[in-house]
């Protein structure tokens, strides 16, 4: 069985830095896998190549066997492959359910024509989108929330929507970056137990998390980067164990609890 | 704004060459129906997609010696002996082509211009403009150049048992007027509360993050281009066919300014601020005409236009939307887009 994704010897240079030197690894179909490493290691560069933000210097990126090289974000998103953003991206003078809206683009089709003319299909294409926004801010627990803009959001309400943007339109493949990141406990606890109804549903998912009791708990694989290049790749008892990675994190102990212990 | 509210509006202003059929009056109000229309049409992509268009008049000047031109005939050299000949045209034939002109335009400008973005789209639309009049002043044989089109036949309508009626007196062209501008009213609205409309907000509101749910950039970016540019169209050849004589004058940057004007105090972004924006910046000239000299009107124009950005800088709609108590539904969702709501 072929992977869902698979990257090949992927390069990125940034100006005249090499963001990601040499990155191999596989997502498999219904599994969790984390991309993990110190700040600057490559990771959401990595996530800029694979879903067309970048354009790779080297290498091979796959999605259900197609090669994407050259693909605008655009195509790749149509394709099931959506991203989420490191730093908090919403529609924010918007509305929470505009927002789901906007999100849900690719489950529709309507153009020109049924905009104008308001056939039948078209509202029923709208009446069913409608639902699904109100279902996908469901999924968050956003739904009290729907009328007002997104901009006037908690922080922790604003990173959970962002995952409802990426997640709307039920990709195959979502990539989540730092989905966590400034999160308090509990609101870190709902966001994993949000990433494993996301994998219960069928989505798979690539996620780049600096929470290492997160990621540990959650994946099924880790691929570990440091300084543009894989020095681990493993379940994460493996990964715990690793002496390579042990030693990358040495100094920065907070990110890797049970290998410092 | 409710729909009901609008067809009132559209009703009372249908009344007025019975109610006031002072020729005066139904003029002023007809040119400014003509601006409000390339309003309609500029916030389409200003208001919309959050592009600012300098070169807007040209759409407007394309419609107009496009619509014309095929309703006056033109017989022209093209270079190795050919020539390039065009009877007249019924003047619906010529306001058709006014469209689509303008449209095909706005198809080039699009996949051109969206290239390029922000600062540079706005100075290639000026050079549009500047370039379009150059062509006009100085392809004489096609455009009069600056002697300018004269004898451009009126409008006229077919209507059922009376065969193509001609729209001469000043209430059938202010009818005709506002028959073109509702219905492009209608279909900025159409568009803009759909899919594409959502689609064509994201892209304003955060291009990256749109590009990521999957919203093609450049093909939402050219429709708006293409619907704007037509019926900007449609508004330089009701022009056209209203004052019956065109110079190049029509590519000036003043009326881009203006259309700009009316969007940005109106409103942008909202269906009604060109409507509102446009009426008070196509009748205040001519309000103030009889009671202040030219030199104080401009200041007086300059002073509320200024005034009206300090102090409503999203423009007067959304202001007044925001004093209105919001309507509470399920899913209001499109009204506080399309209106923001306070
Ligand atoms: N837009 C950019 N311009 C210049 N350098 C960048 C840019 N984005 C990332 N980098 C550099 O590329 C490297 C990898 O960054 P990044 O992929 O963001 O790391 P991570 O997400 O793993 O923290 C870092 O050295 C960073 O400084
Ligand atoms: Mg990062």
């Amino acid at each position: 069985m072929t992977a869902l994704l698979e990257v090949e010897h992927v390069a990125v240079q940034i100006g005249g830095l090499v963001a990601v030197a040499d990155l191999s690894f596989t997502v498999e179909e219904g599994q969790v896998v984390s991309l993990i490493g110190p700040n600057g290691a490559g990771k959401t560069t990595a996530f800029n190549a694979i879903t067309g933000y970048m354009r790779p210097r080297q290498g091979r990126i796959r999605f259900r066997g197609q090669d994407l090289a050259g693909l605008s974000p655009e195509r790749i998103a149509a394709l099931g492959l959506v991203r989420s953003f490191q730093r908090t991206s919403i529609f924010g003078p918007c509305t929470v359910f505009e927002n789901a809206r906007m999100a849900l683009h690719l489950r529709g089709e309507s153009g020109l024509l049924g905009a104008l003319l308001r056939l039948p299909g078209m509202r029923r294409e709208e009446a069913r989108l409608r639902e699904e926004a109100f279902a996908m801010l469901d999924f968050v627990g956003l739904t009290a929330r729907a009328e007002v803009t997104a901009d006037s959001l908690a922080y922790g309400e604003q990173r959970r929507l962002g995952i409802a943007l990426a997640a709307a339109a039920a990709p195959q493949l979502l990539l989540l970056d730092e989905p966590a990141a400034g999160l308090n406990p509990s609101e870190t606890a709902e966001c994993m137990a949000l990433i494993r109804q996301l994998r219960d549903r069928g989505t798979t998912i690539l996620l780049v998390e600096h929470d290492m009791a997160m990621v540990m708990r959650i994946s099924d694989r880790i691929v570990v980067l440091n300084q543009g290049r894989i020095i681990a790749d493993g379940p994460p008892a493996e990964i715990r164990e690793d002496p390579e990675v042990i030693r990358a994190y040495l100094g920065t102990s907070r990110e890797v609890p049970h290998a410092a212990a | 704004m409710s729909a009901v509210f609008g067809w009132l509006f559209v009703a009372a202003m249908a009344a007025v060459p019975v109610v006031f059929p002072d020729p005066y009056v139904l003029s002023v109000l007809t040119s400014a129906g003509i601006f409000i229309i390339g309003a309609i049409s500029l916030n389409l992509l200003l208001g919309y997609t959050g592009q600012l268009s300098l070169g807007h008049a040209a759409f407007f000047g394309l419609g107009a010696y496009a619509s014309a031109l095929v309703s006056l005939g033109f017989d022209i050299g093209i270079g190795f002996g050919l020539r390039l000949r065009l009877d007249p045209q019924p003047v619906f034939v010529g306001f058709l082509a006014g469209i689509a002109v303008a449209g095909a335009f706005g198809w080039l400008l699009g996949r051109l211009a969206f290239r390029v973005r922000g600062a540079y789209f706005v100075v290639i639309t000026i050079c549009f403009a500047q370039v379009l009049r150059m062509v006009a002043l100085n392809w004489v044989e096609l455009t009069q150049g600056p002697m300018a089109l004269i004898g451009i036949p009126p409008a006229s309508l077919w209507l059922p048992g009376q065969g193509v009626v001609p729209l001469y007196t000043k209430p059938q062209s202010f009818w005709l007027v506002l028959g073109v501008g509702t219905l492009a009213f209608l279909l900025v609205r159409q568009v803009v509360q759909s899919r594409i409309g959502r689609a064509l907000v994201a892209l304003r509101e955060n291009e990256t993050l749109a590009r990521s749910v999957g919203i093609r950039v450049t093909h939402y970016l050219v429709i708006a281009t293409v619907l704007s540019a037509g019926i900007a169209g449609a508004a330089g050849s009701l022009f056209a066919h209203y004052v019956r004589i065109i110079d190049p004058d029509v590519f000036l940057f003043i009326y881009t300014v203006t259309m700009v004007i009316m969007v940005i105090t109106g409103g942008k972004g909202t269906l009604w601020g060109p409507v509102v924006g446009g009426l008070i910046f196509g009748l205040m000239p001519d309000l103030l005409r009889g009671s202040a000299p030219p030199e104080a009107q401009w200041i007086a124009y300059g002073v509320l236009m200024i005034l009206l950005v300090m102090f409503l800088p999203r423009g007067i709609v959304p202001a007044v939307a925001g004093l209105l108590p919001a309507r509470r539904r399920p899913a209001p969702a499109i009204a506080a887009m399309v209106e923001p709501a306070p």
